[in-house]
């Protein structure tokens, strides 16, 4: 911890938002792609520190929240089937599928566990040769590492009893189809630091010529993100469409080589549906065909999954950036965190859910403890 | 016998009192332990009535008969469901004491007598409960309170965790003691009696075999001992509440609720231990919103603050006392955090509980 009090320290932050606002001369709309940097923004309150022109647009980078409503609907129907272990991580209990969650399938009978790490589905599937353990394997790349090695690791033992329900989502199509659809209002964007850790950045010149934007890697601690406003200000005032790197201490432009390494062998680029937003071509992993024996998808029938997504949920254009939550006519009213229309209202990194538990200060008087 | 259970005479007890022969017949519970015959019989003649010895208990009528002191009496209940039964820095015998302890504390009462009730799963070995009620007998005698009447009940393999504790109390709160959620008022301030977080984050790292670089050890504790040092600073403490599940934010949410009254609460100065907090962090959980067995929220007027933190922190268990806060006319019914960077957020109740995040 003593390493990150470093990054969250009050008066640095507030020299940060100072410089901001002294380079700020028009407005602005810069894109946070990762739904933890949103969480971090909307705890914090860094936009509170920022000035007016500057707008954060909270973008698709939510795991959850963009995890599609088939996929939610096939993990609800494999977590109910006889003999089967259905893991995953905590937050996706609470993602509504077509009728029911997660949370239901468990209290219906249905062997549903948290766990912490992909690894431990695998232990489980050891302790467990009569049973069917299945992981729901969704994510950015950040995850997929460690799901890639669940697989190999099984797939190495012969672990026959183990599968993993592949959903997982590329950060680099998303950049390029928010700036090419139509209406785009996205001006620069701040890259998801944990997702450059593992891909590095080499990704994202082409992006930034392309679409004549400013990226700027940025990390999740206060000063990493006021920082990372910072650069991303300077570039746009300057015209400077580059990428910078404002989380060195964690980001390499090469990445890391054997991640790298192990998700290629595991993993093929297929395209993939995000949920509210539609079909990104070549934007997410499925299983290689070496590893096609432990994909969920292939070991259970659920191919006659039917899904009905609420009409009124607008969380596509939350997470395309066209509207904010508190835009959507459903917002707090007939979507609550206890009644969620969409996913983006369930995860603790979803936007809704964020501006939901959080973002009701702006409402407020300035409360005065010194 | 099957090899791999030792009798309950061997087994490693906490305390001195030991658990005598004939329960050794059966080194775990079996159904017959709750028909209510000989088997019902011995477990409150040899485990029961020697861990928690009282004339109240001991005359073992069908209801116990007490002579309370004058004042008014204060009265609850609870349920205690933990898994596991053991954990570090308690058990759920330890906190089916204090859990109740803590609730009569938390109206000013002085606790006086309380109820166990136990529902054990057959196959319970018999050497955790020969612990659970030592932990239990323990925590009593500290508290200061007797356990004056119970019940037992016990349940098919598979129809339980293990052992169920429900405990009921009763407390007397002298004249001039007024603790109530409802009289927060607008100035007084909050404080903390001490590290936030302690207990969920110890339990969960041994529920779910997480390991941390450090054990993180429950803060299972009775505050009664140290509502009585508070009440000697001034008998007009607004409101006392301890967080257990929920946490903090929870606690202060009902107090802002039922007070109609804002709450502010500086970040910086909540009381987290370095390990409660890492392990928080790598879970992406917030020690605001974790469970406490052993903590209290006091608010307080303005003139008692002072004295009363330094009182607080000279009880044991109140070591690392803070003031986190004060109650404001702005925001009703809302906590609000002034974050570390000079911003503030809504705290505002979860739903369930915290969820671990993906990344």
């Amino acid at each position: 911890m003593k390493y990150l009090a470093e990054f969250r320290d009050g008066d640095i932050a507030q020299k940060l938002a100072a410089d901001i606002r002294a380079i700020t001369t028009r407005p602005w709309a810069i894109m946070e792609v990762c739904g933890g940097q949103t969480h971090s923004i909307l705890r914090n309150g860094i936009d509170q520190l920022l000035p007016p022109e500057v707008e954060l647009i909270h973008g698709p980078g939510c795991p959850v929240c963009v995890t599609p409503l088939d996929m939610i609907d096939k993990a609800l129907a494999i977590a109910a089937l006889p003999g089967v272990i259905f893991t995953s991580f905590g937050d996706m209990l609470r993602v509504p599928g077509s009728e029911k969650d997660l949370f239901r399938v468990k209290s219906e009978g249905g062997d549903v566990r948290i766990v912490y790490s992909p690894l431990d589905a695998v232990q489980i599937a050891r302790e467990n040769p009569a049973k069917q353990v299945v992981f729901f394997g969704i994510g950015f790349e950040t995850t997929a590492p460690a799901n890639a090695m669940a697989v190999h690791l099984a797939k190495r033992e012969g672990l026959g009893n183990f599968s993993m329900l592949v959903s997982h989502v590329l950060v680099p199509p998303a950049i390029d189809a928010i700036m090419s659809a139509p209406g785009n209002r996205v001006q620069a964007f701040l890259a998801a630091g944990h997702v450059c850790s593992v891909m590095g950045f080499w990704q994202y010149p082409p992006l930034a010529t392309r679409h004549a934007v400013p990226i700027v890697i940025t990390g999740f601690e206060p000063l990493d993100v006021l920082e990372g406003i910072r650069r991303t200000v300077q570039c746009l005032e300057t015209a400077d469409y580059r990428v910078d790197n404002a989380y060195a201490r964690v980001v390499t432009f090469d990445g890391n080589a054997p991640a790298q390494a192990l998700l290629a062998e595991v993993f093929t680029v297929t395209d993939r549906a995000w949920r509210g937003i539609g079909v990104i071509p070549a934007s997410g992993w499925r299983l290689s065909d070496a590893y096609a024996d432990y994909d969920a998808e292939h070991r259970f029938d659920v191919g006659a999954i039917r899904t009905v997504e609420s009409a009124l949920c607008r969380a596509g254009e939350v997470l395309q950036g066209s509207i904010k939550p508190s835009q959507c006519e459903a917002f707090g009213t007939q979507c609550t965190p206890r009644t969620p229309l969409g996913a983006t209202m369930v995860s603790s990194e979803g936007a809704c859910a964020a501006y939901f538990n959080y973002g009701r200060f702006h409402t407020l008087e300035r409360a005065t403890v010194g | 016998m099957p090899s791999n259970v030792r009798p309950l005479a061997d087994a490693p007890l906490s305390g001195t009192w030991s658990c005598p022969l004939p329960l050794r017949d059966y080194p775990t519970i079996v159904i017959g332990h709750g028909g209510g015959g000989q088997l019902g019989n011995e477990l409150v003649e040899h485990l029961f009535k020697p861990a928690f010895s009282n004339d109240a208990l001991d005359r073992m009528a069908d209801s116990t008969v007490l002579a309370l002191p004058p004042g008014r009496i204060a009265y609850s209940t609870d349920s205690f469901v933990v898994r596991p039964l053991e954990f570090p820095g308690g058990s759920i015998g330890a906190l089916a004491v204090n859990g109740t302890v803590n609730d009569l504390a938390m109206s000013g009462a002085r606790p006086l007598y309380l109820s166990a009730g136990f529902i054990l799963e057959e196959g319970l070995p018999m050497a955790v409960l020969g612990r659970i009620v030592t932990d239990m007998a323990a925590a009593a005698r500290e508290a200061g309170v007797r356990i004056v009447t119970g019940d037992t009940k016990v349940v098919e393999r598979g129809h339980g965790d293990g052992c169920y504790i429900n405990t009921s109390g009763l407390g007397v709160i002298a004249d001039g003691i007024d603790i109530a959620p409802q009289r927060a008022e607008v100035g007084d301030v909050v404080l903390v009696s001490g590290t936030i977080g302690d207990h969920g984050m110890a339990i969960m790292s041994v529920r779910e075999g997480l390991e941390f670089d450090t054990t993180i050890v429950s803060d299972c504790a009775s505050l009664a001992s140290l509502v009585a040092d508070m009440l000697a600073v001034t008998p007009d403490i607004h409101v006392l509440r301890d967080p257990t599940r929920g946490g903090l934010a929870s606690s202060l949410n009902e107090i802002a609720a039922a007070s109609g009254v804002g709450i502010v609460i500086r970040e910086s100065a909540l009381p987290v231990l370095p390990q409660v907090a890492s392990a928080c962090e790598i879970l992406g959980m917030d020690p605001v919103f974790v469970a406490n067995e052993g903590k209290l929220l006091a608010i307080v007027p303005p003139q008692h603050a002072m004295d009363m933190l330094a009182a607080m922190r000279a009880h044991p268990r109140g070591a690392n006392a803070a003031i986190i806060g004060e109650v404001t006319a702005s925001h009703p019914g809302m906590l609000v955090a002034r974050t570390a960077i000079g911003a503030q957020r809504v705290i505002a109740m979860q739903l369930g509980e915290q969820l671990p995040r993906i990344c």
